[in-house]
């Protein structure tokens, strides 16, 4: 009974890659000084952030000068959306995102409208994908300074139609942010934005690293009080043994993504389809196509997510939710809300390195008699 | 708002259970019949409207706290 637990929320942190557990532990004895001083130490620590630079530019197929390293994902996807908004406000104050960005954006959102500024929000569809058409509605009305577009969803997997969507932006001379947080490391990023953010821990490096880039030419101003550190775009002394561990972990995930995405994307077809078969009542969510290869989700009918999660934390799954239940705010997730999907008994699944085709099959194999006995206690069999 | 045949108090109630109360009330009424749930759970909102779409059943309008659903099936 005591099988060994199956670690299944890659989305929220996936499992240190061990290419990153060696460099941090190199870069703790080799990288501990301040790079921006003048002794040896120093320029052994410079080195060494000008390394991880090159190395995580190059992953991601940007100039080294275009990236900077900040504290988190969220703080990237905060410096994103304000420092876009702060280098164009003589153009307008108005900021077109999608109703499924990530929270950092939201919350980054909330602080500008509070400031002043205004937020046009653009619909999804049942799937989760953005709606082209208020889309370029929204980004070719006056006084738009920035567009905030999620590349993938990290709660239901649909990909986004960043392409179309970034044309429609460049039609009407307003830059484009893209949060590939869910992309880097895992697939090819999509062209034609202007700022971009990712999280080190969402591909297997540590947690509190992010990547800001900024492109050539792009007008963004730092909201932060700035020093001299990451371009101005980050103030403060990055953690440079953290950050060598992310740019090392970022080329390894970039150079085996195709073959990983071979390998996990049969692994998230399979779940969609015998939960879809073997779980009565559920609404399995998303993009059936367009889609992440690593990540999958679902609800289930009259279940308590909370009561879900869990059932299977003391099978040994950890997977995590949307269910408002689970949520410090007990709101559901804006996602699955702007989607219309029932948002109760919500599951995703994220797969990692790690993960086995056994693994999978253990969580199917157990899936629908946790969801039975929970629906049985609740007295719900039958409805 | 038009009146309801049945109303549901679901105030208080965290999801799922008003969508559970819903379920096990309206295949009980009449086809035609209408209910109309009050719930302050905000997942309701979106959770009411999504069973009516995998139940066949018609969504009929979202007040504040209260949604109407009514039994075509």
């Amino acid at each position: 009974m005591n099988a060994a637990p199956v670690y299944l929320d890659a989305a929220s942190a996936a499992p240190l890659h061990p290419v990153a557990r060696q460099a941090l532990l190199a870069a703790l004895d080799d990288g501990w000084a301040d790079p921006a001083r003048l002794y040896g130490q120093a320029r052994r620590a410079r080195q060494l952030l000008d390394a991880a630079r090159e190395a995580a530019a190059q992953a991601l197929g940007v100039r080294a000068d275009e990236l900077s390293f900040t504290p988190s994902g969220t703080a990237a996807a905060h410096a994103a959306v304000l420092g876009g908004l702060a280098g164009r406000r003589r153009v307008g104050a108005r900021l077109v995102h999608s109703a499924i960005e990530h929270s950092a954006v939201l919350h980054a959102t909330e602080r500008h409208v509070s400031a002043g500024g205004t937020a046009v929000s653009v619909p999804v569809d049942r799937l989760g994908r953005l709606d082209l058409d208020a889309w370029a509605a929204a980004v070719a009305a006056p006084g738009v300074a920035l567009a905030a577009l999620i590349g993938a969803s990290h709660e239901v997997g649909t990909v986004q139609p960043v392409p179309t969507a970034a044309e429609r932006c460049a039609e009407a001379g307003v830059p484009l942010y893209v949060d590939a947080a869910q992309l880097a490391g895992r697939a090819p990023l999509p062209a034609g934005w202007s700022v971009l953010s990712a999280s080190a821990h969402k591909w297997g490096g540590p947690p509190g690293v992010g990547l800001l880039v900024v492109r050539k030419g792009t007008r963004w101003e730092s909201p932060f009080p700035a020093d001299e550190r990451e371009s101005g775009r980050t103030p403060g002394v990055v953690n440079l043994p953290a950050v060598v561990a992310a740019a090392t972990s970022l080329r390894a995930a970039t150079a085996d993504a195709a073959a990983e995405a071979a390998r996990l994307a049969p692994l998230v077809d399979r779940i969609r389809a015998r939960v879809a078969a073997e779980v009565p009542d559920v609404e399995v969510v998303g993009d059936p196509v367009d889609r992440l290869p690593h990540l999958v989700t679902f609800s289930c009918l009259y279940v308590d997510g909370e009561a879900l999660l869990h059932a299977l934390d003391r099978r040994g799954f950890a997977v995590s939710s949307g269910s408002s239940c689970t949520s410090s705010t007990l709101r559901p997730s804006h996602v699955l809300e702007a989607m219309g999907v029932l948002s109760h008994g919500n599951v995703r699944v994220s797969l990692h390195r790690d993960t086995t085709e056994a693994d999978v099959e253990r969580f199917l194999a157990e899936l629908p008699g946790i969801v039975a006995d929970l629906r049985a206690e609740a007295g719900v069999i039958g409805l | 708002m038009s009146e309801p045949d049945e109303t549901l108090d679901c105030r208080g109630q965290r999801c799922p259970l008003p969508v559970i109360q819903l379920a096990r009330r309206l295949p009980e009424l009449p086809v035609g019949a209408v209910v109309r749930v009050l719930a302050d759970d905000p997942a309701a909102a979106v959770d009411i409207p999504a069973w009516c779409r995998m139940r066949g059943q018609e969504f009929l309008a979202a007040h504040p706290d209260a949604y109407d659903v009514r039994r075509i099936r």
